[in-house]
């Protein structure tokens, strides 16, 4: 039998595949499953109704991230009760059926996406759920990782397998050199601003190219997060050298002997020669300018250099209905350059851009410098880790100096679940991945960004180039 | 689950493209342990005004349209996070069917698992569907799912395509998790395999 070459996404599905079943689905194994207090508790409910055990709590990892206060009184701030009883049931859940539980006050607490791979409970190879549609993120790593509902949630914990149907294949290759000042994030909305929201519906991305691989595992971790709002549930990087390296020696990562089988098996990963996408997509790194959104959904995205567009140069119909909903929400004026637009808020963190990488960007372009003074920003770092070592490595005492509020980790501002929220018709420039009506508080008005591109924005007040800066 | 056979409703026209999640259902209400008693905050932040009270121009506060049980809609609906309180939300309103031309994954996905049923069609279709569900109370639209059938109030008929294991589950009202349990066998297989093959994936 001759070998058809096949791509990343092929080997992973393949290789997890239970069973064939009628039509078009399979029953695929799921290697690890990350729960969190928001869409977990259903599931465990259900679990108990029907009088179901887990199928291996070994292979599943618990912490809150959402509802947490990122106040520095995090222990004694929780003022909602509703908030409370989510992180309540999840610990409670998690010592009835025997999960590993991080708790709020661990060093190693933090969102989700970030504790997994920082734990190395992310790995190469792997099928990895959670009832988050950020999962996307550990696809950086070459694993099959996508976000679920808590139904599904419930059939991991219950059978450790999903039944789902098979995606189609799409290739985005980002070839060249990033200019300075741009990012993983600005390819990102660079992307999701080519093929809109809905692109990737369908599919699995796979991301490649030279640009890509000069990514750190953190910036690649940024690009696959933002898949999901592209539509692709899952986006892929393969794994490479940059991968082995940042995975060796975490908590959870296979040690010596293991680790050399391990590596030998991931290094078979990476696409064929030859291999066929069903659809392909290319850019050249060189043509990507640090990106802003002007509207109310991640599509609505220009170079900083550009205007806020016109809805009159639509044709009637949806899209121009759509475009002056988004103009009216935002508060903006067409023909307005997007550099004037002024922001009283800076959000730096989330799932997206909460990393330490993302951290030192910040610490860098704010250096020396004041926030300006109509200006309130914010550094969430992504987990209680992160957190750690911009502190060991003095970034918190420059952005604490520059005038940030340095907080606790969590998920925060991003989707605006705990105390963290905007203002109605404030406006903030956020490294977060949804710029949703209401997504940040009711009547908020965000700006997705790089952590490059927000960090010059708190220090001028309004949406700044940072290759200008 | 409850079953999903056939339906004779009254059809909501709500024509916006991308009605994201956050839209559906916003992050304030997703702070329960309970799957029931989102209804009353399904689609809140375009549904009431600060105070509370309704507003005239949302579609499902208009008198035709209370006990609207299908709606007809925009393109990638449901776009956004995986928060199945989303479609809890929408079922406890009392939809029982989407029709759009087009979801998004995880959206359509989390539907199936409530009883709900999202249908792709034509964008031509959907703009047929909307005229007919401005019609309001008299605009009576049944879904066949056994016949994969939708006819309108003048009785012209249009066929929709689904995965044939979504629409068996829905029909029948099964529970998918005791179906895959009856597999335990196969799965622990190829645990046994994979435990030979990526033993570093396996604590013991």
């Amino acid at each position: 039998m001759s070998e058809q070459p096949r791509t990343l996404y092929d080997k992973l599905w393949q290789s997890h595949i239970v069973e064939k079943q009628d039509g078009a689905n399979c029953l695929i194994y799921i290697d690890r499953q990350i729960i969190h207090e928001v869409t977990s508790p259903q599931a465990f409910e259900g679990l108990r109704t029907a009088g179901r055990g887990l199928a291996h709590p070994e292979a599943m990892l618990a912490v809150p991230d959402h509802n947490v206060p990122t106040s520095a009184d995090r222990a004694t701030a929780i003022n909602a009760e509703d908030s409370q009883i989510q992180l309540d049931a999840l610990e409670k859940n998690c010592t009835d059926f025997g999960v590993e539980y991080i708790p709020m006050m661990d060093v190693r607490q933090g969102i989700v996406h970030i504790v997994g791979p920082e734990q190395g409970f992310t790995l190469p190879g792997m099928t990895i759920v959670c009832g988050d549609s950020h999962t996307s993120t550990h696809g950086a790593f070459g694993a099959l990782a996508f976000g679920i509902g808590t139904s599904e949630v419930e059939h991991v914990m219950a059978t450790q397998t999903l039944i789902l149907t098979r995606q189609k294949n799409m290739r985005i290759d980002v070839d060249g050199t990033l200019g300075a000042g741009v990012t993983a994030k600005d390819i990102a909305l660079a992307i999701i601003g080519k093929i809109g929201t809905a692109g990737g519906t369908g599919y699995v991305i796979e991301f490649t190219g030279s640009a890509i691989r000069d990514l750190s595992m953190e910036g690649r971790m940024t690009l696959c997060n933002m898949s999901i709002e592209a539509g692709a549930r899952s986006g892929l990087v393969a794994p490479d050298q940059v991968t082995y390296d940042y995975v060796m020696g975490r908590p959870k990562a296979p040690k010596g002997g293991a680790f050399e089988q391990a590596v030998s098996y991931w290094k078979t990963l990476p696409t064929d020669e030859g291999a066929a996408y069903d659809k392909e997509i290319f850019l050249k790194a060189e043509d990507i300018a640090p990106q802003v959104t002007w509207g109310t959904s991640p599509e609505n995205v220009l170079p900083i250099t550009g205007v806020v567009p016109n809805p009159a140069d639509l044709p009637d119909g949806d899209r121009k209905r759509a475009m002056m909903r988004a103009l009216d929400y935002m508060g903006l004026e067409p023909g307005t350059k997007l550099q004037d637009v002024t922001i009283e808020r800076v959000f730096i963190g989330s799932c997206t851009n909460g990393r330490i990488e993302d951290i030192r960007a910040v610490a860098e372009v704010v250096k020396g410098r004041k926030v300006h003074s109509a200006v309130d920003a914010w550094v969430v770092p992504g987990s209680g880790l992160v957190k750690l070592q911009a502190e060991e490595e003095g970034l918190d005492q420059i952005l604490i100096d520059a005038g940030f509020d340095w907080r606790e980790p969590g998920c925060s501002l991003c989707l605006a679940m705990n105390a963290d929220k905007l203002g109605p018709q404030e406006r903030c420039a956020s490294t977060s991945n949804r710029n949703f009506e209401g997504r940040q508080g009711p009547k908020g008005r965000t700006h997705l960004m790089s952590p490059a591109m927000a960090a010059a924005a708190a220090l001028t007040g309004h949406l700044t180039d940072i290759r200008e800066l | 689950m409850d079953k999903f056979t056939r339906l004779s409703a009254v059809a909501a026209p709500l024509p916006m493209a991308n009605i994201d999640t956050d839209m559906i259902i916003p992050q304030n209400h997703l702070k329960t342990i309970k799957r029931t008693g989102l209804g009353i905050y399904a689609f809140s932040n375009i549904r009431y005004h600060d105070d509370g009270s309704e507003r005239e121009d949302f579609i499902l506060n208009q008198p035709a349209y209370r006990k609207a049980e299908i709606l007809i809609t925009g393109e990638n609906f449901g776009c956004g996070s995986s928060r199945e309180h989303a479609p809890w939300a929408l079922k406890d309103f009392g939809i029982k069917c989407i029709i759009a031309p087009s979801f998004a994954d995880i959206f359509h996905g989390n539907c199936f698992k409530n009883g709900l049923l999202p249908i792709i069609l034509p964008q031509a279709i959907i703009d047929q569907l909307l005229d007919d569900a401005g019609r309001g109370a008299n605009a009576i639209i049944t879904v066949d799912l056994e016949a994969q059938e939708i006819s309108g109030p003048d009785g012209g008929t249009v066929s929709f395509e689904i995965d044939p294991y979504r629409r068996h589950c829905l029909l029948e009202g099964l529970d998918d998790i005791g179906l895959t349990l009856e597999k335990k066998k196969i799965i622990g297989d190829f645990e046994n395999t994979k435990r030979l093959s990526q033993p570093w994936l396996f604590k013991d």
